[in-house]
């Protein structure tokens, strides 16, 4: 399996693809928690709302800031991540190519889903780089004080981001192997995560019992719920409050499994044509 | 002779109730042939190659590859095939392709350039593959296919959307890998592709094995051909000679199924039957007749 992993990574590494939704990933973070804070806080009216925004963007935030985002955008650029990973095997008809030479199914399968949770895990650890820097320029640049979480809190924040890009990321692998392609997969897993959960969420689950019962289990309610538990504000897009960190946790790795085996029992059962 | 690398029995692939793609087909590859895999387009050529690579599940019947079932990874690590059209990742180069394939296959690094250099491709080894005309395309599909050092390949449709001069190179490249020890499974269309290289055929028709046998033997012994006058005497002294059901009327001559060392005493008789016979010489039936006749579609055919 080893050899197929390194194939894969192989292929990750060399995809401009890969390069470019790392690259949004890093400029959405950086815009929206530093970029336009700082914007506001240097246009800003009064002082005490210049210190909050100036807060916000400082090393202490570096957890929040880096995964506020996860539950939507980051998210949906990891589902796309899965989803082309796998999808353009069908489009190219590579499949064939790769499971023609020696290993078996779920091998070649297993050594995919290891190369893209290292892929998941770079993205996470850019994003937390990145806004180490930043921060701690600003910081410098306004002479505050530089205080990082603990290593602790980070390694929570670092494993609980890549939780849930990973989640994301193994829908779209799941549904790039039961749709066979890449272009569906990548429309609904993004209506879904940008547009459904949030109807039921804001529309559903207040007219209707089922429907505010239902959102405790959605995975991006969950995603959102993880991040504010780890101190992401709740006026941040997709953060929420609805479960506490622990349920969010568990519940993020069942989604997580659950897709995988969906994925793998569909290359493994299904004819290659 | 070789003994058996590659054996199905009644191989059976059904889509639904009313789609049968394969079937029973029954056929044998012994080591160290070239064997053609003939049949027009949606005959079931490819459908029976995947399940012999293990990509599609029989509906039933069983085959064996190298002594292994199809598709596991030990009958996978002594094949090499190349499955419709070549597949890669479009943003690599060539040389990436192959450095992907041989760590999925687990060959070692080295292996190739030896496989590039034996399809001529090194010296484009470092263009995108989205860069490379079909008939490089082909050739990386077949390089991929060496990287193993297969006992058997497995080509399908390899010369598939060549010009001439392509068509020629890749003929001349599977008989060098046919030579020797190795063997090579060759499905195709194209009657003249399968004669020129194939030392054994399979026919396959509406997705069942109608024959198999050296091309020779498909084509039959050679028969003879006379253009005589009058034509009605002709015919009715070579019946007397050889019986009615030897004898067949086309195009204004006789074709006479006879041995074409008799065709002296033919001329004798005939002359001493005062026939005039202007021409009398041997043929031999091509492949395509022989298809045509198997298959019974006249005018219908997509085999070239």
């Amino acid at each position: 399996m080893l050899a197929s992993f390194s194939a894969e990574m192989l292929k990750l590494y060399k995809r401009p693809a890969t390069w470019v939704l790392l690259l949004v990933a890093l400029a959405l973070s950086q815009v929206f928690n530093y970029l336009v804070p700082y914007a506001g806080y240097l246009t800003a009216e009064n002082e005490r709302a210049a210190e909050q925004i100036l807060a916000s963007t400082m090393p202490e935030n570096l957890i929040p800031n880096s995964i506020g985002g996860f539950p939507l955008f980051a998210g949906a650029l990891a589902l796309t991540l899965g989803a082309i990973s796998v999808g353009s095997e069908y489009g190219w008809g590579t499949l064939k190519t790769m499971l023609t030479q020696r290993p078996r199914r779920l091998s070649v399968y297993a050594a995919g889903l290891l190369a893209l949770a290292v892929a998941v895990l770079a993205i996470v650890l850019s994003i937390f780089a990145l806004g180490a820097l930043t921060s701690s320029a600003i910081a410098l640049g306004q002479s505050e004080a530089i205080h990082w979480p603990s290593t602790a809190e980070l390694a929570r924040g670092i494993a609980s981001g890549w939780l849930i890009l990973m989640t994301w990321c193994l829908l779209g692998v799941m549904l790039a192997f039961v749709f066979r392609g890449m272009a569906l997969p990548i429309g609904l897993g993004v209506v879904w995560i940008l547009g459904v959960e949030n109807l039921i969420v804001n529309v559903a689950a207040a007219l209707l019992d089922f429907a505010d019962t239902l959102q405790k289990a959605l995975p991006g309610v969950n995603a959102g719920s993880l991040v504010s538990s780890l101190g992401g504000g709740s006026d941040t897009p997709g953060v929420n409050t609805t479960v506490d960190g622990t349920q969010a946790t568990l519940v993020l790795v069942a989604y997580a499994i659950v897709f995988a085996v969906i994925a793998g029992f569909a290359l493994q059962r299904r004819d290659v044509t | 002779m070789g003994h058996v690398i590659l054996e199905t029995t009644k191989l059976t692939k059904r889509y639904g109730k009313r789609i049968i793609a394969v079937d029973s087909v029954s056929l044998t590859v012994r080591r160290g042939e070239v064997y053609g895999f003939l049949g027009p387009n949606g005959a079931g050529k490819t459908t029976t190659l995947r399940m012999l690579l293990g990509l599609i599940r029989p509906t039933s019947g069983t085959a064996s590859v190298l002594g292994r079932a199809p598709g596991s990874p030990q009958s996978l690590a002594r094949v090499g095939a190349l499955v419709e059209s070549p597949a890669f990742y479009p943003y690599l180069s060539g040389r990436d392709n192959m450095r992907v394939i041989a760590r999925y296959a687990g060959v070692p690094k080295k292996r190739i350039e030896d496989a590039l250099e034996q399809v001529d491709l090194t010296d484009r080894a470092r263009d995108k593959f989205a860069t490379y005309s079909l008939g490089m395309k082909q050739r990386l599909g077949v390089a991929a296919t060496l990287l193993k050092d297969p006992e058997l390949l497995i080509l399908d449709e390899p010369t598939n959307g060549l010009d001439p001069a392509g068509m020629a190179d890749m003929r001349a490249l599977i008989r060098r890998l046919g030579s020797g020890e190795r063997t090579v499974l060759l499905s195709s269309h194209l009657l003249g592709e399968v004669e020129q290289i194939c030392d054994r055929v399979g026919v396959i028709s509406k997705g069942r094995l109608i024959a198999e046998s050296t091309v020779e033997e498909l084509r039959g012994g050679a028969s003879l051909l006379v253009a005589a006058k009058p034509l009605d005497r002709a015919r009715e002294r070579a019946e007397q000679l050889l019986g009615p059901e030897h004898v067949k009327v086309l195009d204004g001559t006789l074709r006479l199924d006879a041995d074409p060392a008799s065709a002296g005493r033919i001329n004798r008789e005939l002359v001493g039957a005062n026939v005039e016979v202007t021409e009398l010489r041997p043929i031999e039936r091509t492949l395509e007749e022989v298809f045509l006749e198997m298959t019974d579609q006249k005018g219908e055919s997509n085999v070239g």
